[in-house]
């Protein structure tokens, strides 16, 4: 607070040497004007989020009755692509056969779970429906949508960079990090789900 | 530098114009008087071509946006409408998509020439950093523009374009959504970056215009890095450097017509005649050449993060090459060692490129990660190193010595190099 001294102890005599009244001026004046400024770009950068319009559209139901043993139809939520897929007996014990510490990712990744919960395949299957699996289809790599029924491990196959998913939807080859995300749904009954 | 002439104006409403904004006098100093090195080469036209790219895409664009719809329902068919149904409509997007391409080959001819001669060391620092900073807008811009005729590249590598901030810790996602506006790409997306599409190449301009002025304030370097001691080893820029500016361009302009009139689609991809789809990513999926070096970087790492930090680390690396080059001597023609280290640094990058290009597997990925390793070794390694080990050649005095020969050219103050130097 002591610059350009010179002249202001001139015109601001009876002032302390140190700090002077002009200083707090100063300061106040740029702390409004820092404050003003950022009340005008937060509106800027809010701008950005998901609208009201976008966030409306966040629930979707799905009929089961219509998914044959072995099929997997694709559904649409919040823009995305979800995975519904009736698994069959071989799927589910492929599944179960695989011990958490063969997995890359041990984390279930089931929105409506504990954030900690453990990738079992009763963790990543529908609750008390064990046959359904309800993955958001987006690869948790960089986002494409994987081929189902394909890759090593029988479930999907990401044709952009190789990441492979099993039949619970838990990656087994990167370079994806972590498992197919399972969105929050529910069972309004056993023939329909409702994701959102 | 003094300029060869001055502007002094004849005219008295010139006159009475000139006193109130000198504006013919600094065109006149910048354009015409301005003071080029003698032994500029071709290497030295792309500056000027890529003034004239930039002009080029402005001019395509702004007209493209006259029959263009940004929205998700309309965007395909409004392209297709400029194809067909808008007179020479074909020409102008032709002219913009491929323009664009002759865009990047002329900034990376502009960067390698940069690289090889010398031109980012003191005192054009700033220079080569706006220079860098044009880059990375040029890469913003070009990729925001191959999402508009909204086709499945266009969409999927939004996709995985976006995403990759998805790998930054904790912010991540979010950074994600609000690049969206959305939960996925959309038609939110499709909006916001058509508006950036169009403001971004006008800050590009901006960028140029203190990119040129950092270049008149440090003079041009030269095929010698010497720079001029005397008014004998430069030449006005009017006619000398605007006549071979003006060749070159033809020449430039000669083979972007070759592609856009005989091979207008070489560079595009047929998947982007098909209309987006949220719900199925087509099998084979690659970005656009001028990306695709660091595309091959992204997936020579096994790791998420890892492979977004190499790749941006590519670029971010550039910045720092005048401090990481620690060569007394400015070009490449003197320099034995750097010369075949610089060559062998092109062959790395065009490498990549073409790896970029193949599927992610086997045999491929292995060699990516080799050549990732050789282009960050070339920067942090090689670079340091080879300015304090390597043996340069003896640097000739002037540039007039260089293009005369010792004898005609010695300027007054340079006794005490030996061997005369031809131009390297
Ligand atoms: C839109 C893109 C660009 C335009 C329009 C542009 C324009 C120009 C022009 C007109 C010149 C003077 C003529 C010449 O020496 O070639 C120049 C010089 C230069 N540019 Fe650029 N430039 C662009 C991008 C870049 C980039 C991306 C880099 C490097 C990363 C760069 C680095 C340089 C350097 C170092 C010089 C001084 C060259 C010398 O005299 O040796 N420029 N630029
Ligand atoms: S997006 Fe699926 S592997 Fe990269």
């Amino acid at each position: 607070m002591t610059g350009s001294r010179g002249k202001e102890t001139i015109v601001a005599a009876t002032e302390t040497a140190g700090t002077t009244r002009r200083d707090f001026l100063y300061i106040a004046t740029g702390a409004m004007g820092a404050v003003g400024a950022a009340a005008l770009v937060w509106p800027f950068i809010s701008q950005l989020q998901p609208d009201a319009s976008v966030l409306a559209l966040s629930s979707t139901e799905v009929d089961l009755s219509q998914v044959a043993e072995g099929q997997m139809v694709t559904v649409k939520w919040r823009g995305k692509p979800v995975f519904v897929w009736n698994r069959t007996e071989k799927d589910i014990a492929e599944a179960k056969g695989v011990q958490l510490t063969a997995l890359l990712d041990p984390i279930a990744r089931n929105a409506n779970l504990a954030a900690d919960a453990p990738a079992t395949d009763e963790n990543r299957a529908g609750e008390g429906h064990e046959k359904w699996l309800v993955v958001i289809g987006i690869c948790t790599h960089l986002g494409c949508v994987p081929i189902g029924h394909s890759g090593e491990y029988d479930g999907w196959f990401c044709p952009c960079h190789g990441s492979e998913y099993d039949t619970a939807g838990r990656v087994r080859r990167g370079p994806a990090p972590t498992n197919l995300e399972v969105p929050p749904y529910k069972f309004v009954s056993d023939t329909k789900i409702s994701i959102g | 530098m003094s300029g060869h002439s001055t502007f002094e104006p004849k005219h008295p409403a010139l006159k009475w114009f000139e006193s109130r904004l000198p504006l013919v006098g600094l065109i006149h100093s910048s354009f015409v008087a301005y003071p080029t090195p003698r032994n500029l080469n071709y290497w030295w036209t792309f500056g000027g071509i890529l003034s004239l790219m930039l002009v080029c895409q402005i001019l395509s664009g702004v007209v493209l946006v006259m029959h263009y719809t940004p929205h998700i329902t309309l965007a395909f068919d409004s392209v297709e409408h400029i194809m067909r149904d808008v007179s020479y409509g074909w020409l102008i997007r032709y002219i913009h998509s491929n323009g664009a391409s002759m865009f990047f080959i002329a900034v990376y001819i502009h960067m390698f020439r940069g690289l090889y001669y010398g031109s980012y060391k003191a005192p054009r620092e700033v220079l080569w950093i706006l220079g860098c900073i044009i880059y990375l807008l040029m890469m913003a811009t070009a990729f925001m523009g191959y999402v508009l005729p909204w086709g499945q590249m266009s969409f999927w590598g939004a996709t995985v374009i976006t995403n990759l901030f998805s790998a930054f810790p904790v912010v991540g996602p979010t950074i994600v959504e609000w690049l969206w506006g959305g939960f996925s790409v959309d038609n939110a997306t499709l909006n916001r970056f058509f508006s950036l599409h169009y403001l971004l190449p006008f800050m590009i301009a901006g960028v140029v215009v203190l990119h040129v002025w950092a270049l008149h304030v440090v003079g041009q370097n030269n095929p010698t890095g010497v720079e001029p001691k005397s008014a004998k080893d430069t030449v006005p820029f009017t006619p000398y450097a605007t006549i071979k500016d003006a060749f070159g361009m033809v020449c430039f302009l000669i083979f972007f017509a070759w592609f856009l009139f005989y091979i207008p689609n070489y560079l595009g991809h047929a998947d982007n005649y098909i209309p987006a789809n949220p719900l199925v990513t087509p099998a084979h999926i690659v970005p656009e050449w001028y990306y695709l070096p660091f595309y091959a970087m992204l997936r020579a790492v096994p790791d998420k993060l890892g492979g977004v930090l190499t790749m941006f680390g590519a670029i971010i690396v550039l910045f720092f090459v005048p401090w990481l080059d620690t060569s007394k001597v400015r070009s490449g023609v003197y320099r034995p060692l750097f010369k075949q280290f610089f060559w062998i640094w092109i062959a790395v990058c065009i490498g990549l490129g073409w790896l970029g290009s193949k599927p992610a597997e086997g045999g491929y990925v292995i060699a990516g990660r080799i050549l990732t390793i050789y282009y960050f070794a070339h920067f942090l390694i090689i670079l340091p190193l080879l300015g304090l080990f390597e043996k340069p050649k003896a640097v000739p005095a002037s540039i007039t010595e260089a293009v005369l020969g010792k004898n005609k050219g010695a300027a007054p103050a340079s006794a005490g190099v030996s061997a005369p130097q031809t131009k390297g």
